[in-house]
């Protein structure tokens, strides 16, 4: 690269964030470069695999076109595990399997590369094989980016930050804090073959049908979620937990997917397959109170660099994708009134924020990070007792169902107290609703 | 500790990298050390990819750097690390991801 290359905007990482927000700038004639330090997009970026399509409606038309999904949503379990037992709800609806679809199973590695591909259709140079090594900065304006090739200064306007979880960039900055170990969840997760017909008759579906399970509960040792998802010939088992229970648990993330595998529930839907990946990555969970700062001058922070995940609904892409695209439209808006990128001009982005759902639902479940750390029992003893009381229930061996019943309700005030009972179900109100 | 399913080794033989023999460890220990008095030890068993091993003869920490999907985990679990990306192009290459 020369020394002088000047863009309008630099985008650091090719994600979902700073993709969509490529395509929106370049759609609208502004120069606009992606640096990114894989291979090709994607190669370094995981997730657990439900991408929701609302989501694209701004950036691209047709989605998914030709995207490289893999299984349409249609339905959605949550189980809470205890050891040998679950208990579970479903929700299968022939609405999800109406076009558009709501939500598909992906790989990141080909979503994104593809997502690239349309990044560069819409006018966007992506580099790869480039990482960003900091941020140029002038009279306290970012003005550029050090990258790790030969004289390799990019010179822009302004700057959208959209380097993941890690960001070392917004870090770089002073944008955000040192990131603490009840904000993030390490996940690991497998991407595990078999036979197309296999996972439709063990998951009873058809054709791109798909099926997803959530599952947490007292089957682990921590705060912890686990998922299933289908994909066209492979599910994507996967399990993450907060990293402060990870060290002070001292769990070992293998150890438990491992564990994971050999649940009751979940060993026969994987008995077979042959495992083709092993991943891991981090979940930026704290939430709207862990967020950083989302602008500087010259400087706009967007999806998991900005901590915008919503742990509660598995949602993250989304939000990388909606936050990507309002960041490129309030780049259009300052340059067209003539603005000068600062920080204050740029605060538009954060008003676009929270006027959309991004903000709206980060801030709705801002107390329940902490709500889980600091109440261990929700998750360790009440899936405990209710896998307890439906086996109590369910097990016919001659008790009458009031005594059952008379038995469930001693078991529950020894274990956790009425009034506790009641203290717990309105944190849960106060934080979740 | 219970009984291991799949190996660690066997999986991570999957993953596709490139790795950077002539760059070296883009993860480097600050200050040795440090390590020595840790009591916690918590790079050896955060680690989903098992980079982290104590050496049994001379009690140090090693790196296996290769086998790094660059997760960032050891970088939040402990500040004695120097935690950087590889070079451009070099580490995991994910083929699902």
């Amino acid at each position: 690269m020369s020394s002088k290359l000047k863009y309008d905007v630099i985008v650091v990482g090719a994600g979902p964030a700073g993709l969509s927000a490529a395509i929106v700038l370049a759609k609208a004639g502004v120069r606009v470069i992606v640096i990114e330090r894989g291979r090709l997009p994607g190669s370094k970026n995981v997730m657990g695999g439900v991408f929701y399509s609302d989501c694209m409606k701004d950036v691209l038309d047709d989605f998914p076109g030709n995207a490289p999904v893999e299984r349409h949503v249609i339905d959605q379990r949550i189980w809470i595990l205890d050891q040998g037992s679950s208990v579970g709800f479903n929700h299968k609806n022939e609405s999800f399997n109406k076009k558009p679809y709501n939500c598909h199973t992906i790989f990141r590695a080909q979503f994104d590369r593809w997502l690239a591909g349309e990044a560069e259709k819409a006018g966007a140079l992506i580099i790869n094989s480039t990482v960003v090594k900091e941020a140029l900065v002038e009279n306290g304006k970012v003005i550029g980016v050090k990258t790790d090739r030969p004289q390799g200064d990019v010179f822009a306007n302004c700057v959208i930050a959209a380097d993941g979880v890690n960001s070392l960039f917004a870090k770089s900055l002073g944008l955000r804090k040192k990131i603490k170990p009840d904000s993030v969840a390490i996940a690991v997760k497998e991407v595990i073959g078999l036979d197309e017909k296999v996972i439709n008759d063990r998951f009873n579906v058809k054709n791109d049908e798909g099926v997803t399970i959530e599952m947490t509960g007292s089957y682990f040792n921590g705060e912890a979620m686990a998922f299933l998802y289908t994909n066209k010939k492979s599910v994507s088992l996967g399990v993450g937990m907060v990293l402060k229970d990870v060290i002070n648990n001292k769990v070992n993330p293998n150890d438990l997917i491992e564990h994971l595998k050999k649940h009751p529930s979940v060993a026969p839907l994987i008995e077979g397959g042959e495992t083709k990946e092993f991943l891991a990555h981090l979940i930026p969970e704290g939430g709207y109170k862990a967020m950083p700062k989302l602008v500087g001058n010259g400087v706009m922070l967007a999806g998991d660099a900005a901590m915008m995940v919503d742990a509660i609904h598995r949602e993250g892409s989304n939000l990388a994708i909606t936050s990507g695209k309002l960041a490129a439209e309030t780049y259009l808006e300052v340059s067209q009134q003539g603005g000068d990128f600062s920080e204050k001009s740029l605060s538009l982005y954060v008003k676009k924020l929270r006027d959309s759902f991004v903000l709206k639902d980060l801030k709705k479940y801002k107390g329940v990070p902490d709500l889980l750390q600091t109440n261990k029992h929700l998750l360790l003893q009440y899936p405990k007792l209710l896998n307890q009381a439906a086996f109590e229930m369910l097990n016919v061996d001659g008790v009458s169902k009031k005594d059952k019943e008379k038995l469930i309700w001693k078991t529950v005030k020894k274990e956790i107290g009425i009034g506790n009972l009641v203290k717990d179900l309105f944190k849960l109100w106060r934080n979740m609703v | 500790m219970e009984e291991y399913g799949m190996r660690l080794e066997d999986k991570l033989y999957l993953n596709g990298y490139k790795t950077d023999e002539t760059g070296g460890s883009h993860l480097v220990i600050k200050d040795a050390s440090v390590c020595e008095s840790c009591e916690l030890k918590q790079c050896l068993y955060v680690c989903a990819c098992a980079v982290y091993e104590q050496n049994e003869n001379t009690g140090r920490i090693e790196i296996n750097y290769e086998a790094c999907v660059e997760c960032g985990t050891c970088r939040i679990a402990c500040d004695n690390i120097d935690w950087r990306y590889p070079r451009g192009g070099f580490g995991i290459a994910y083929k699902f991801g």
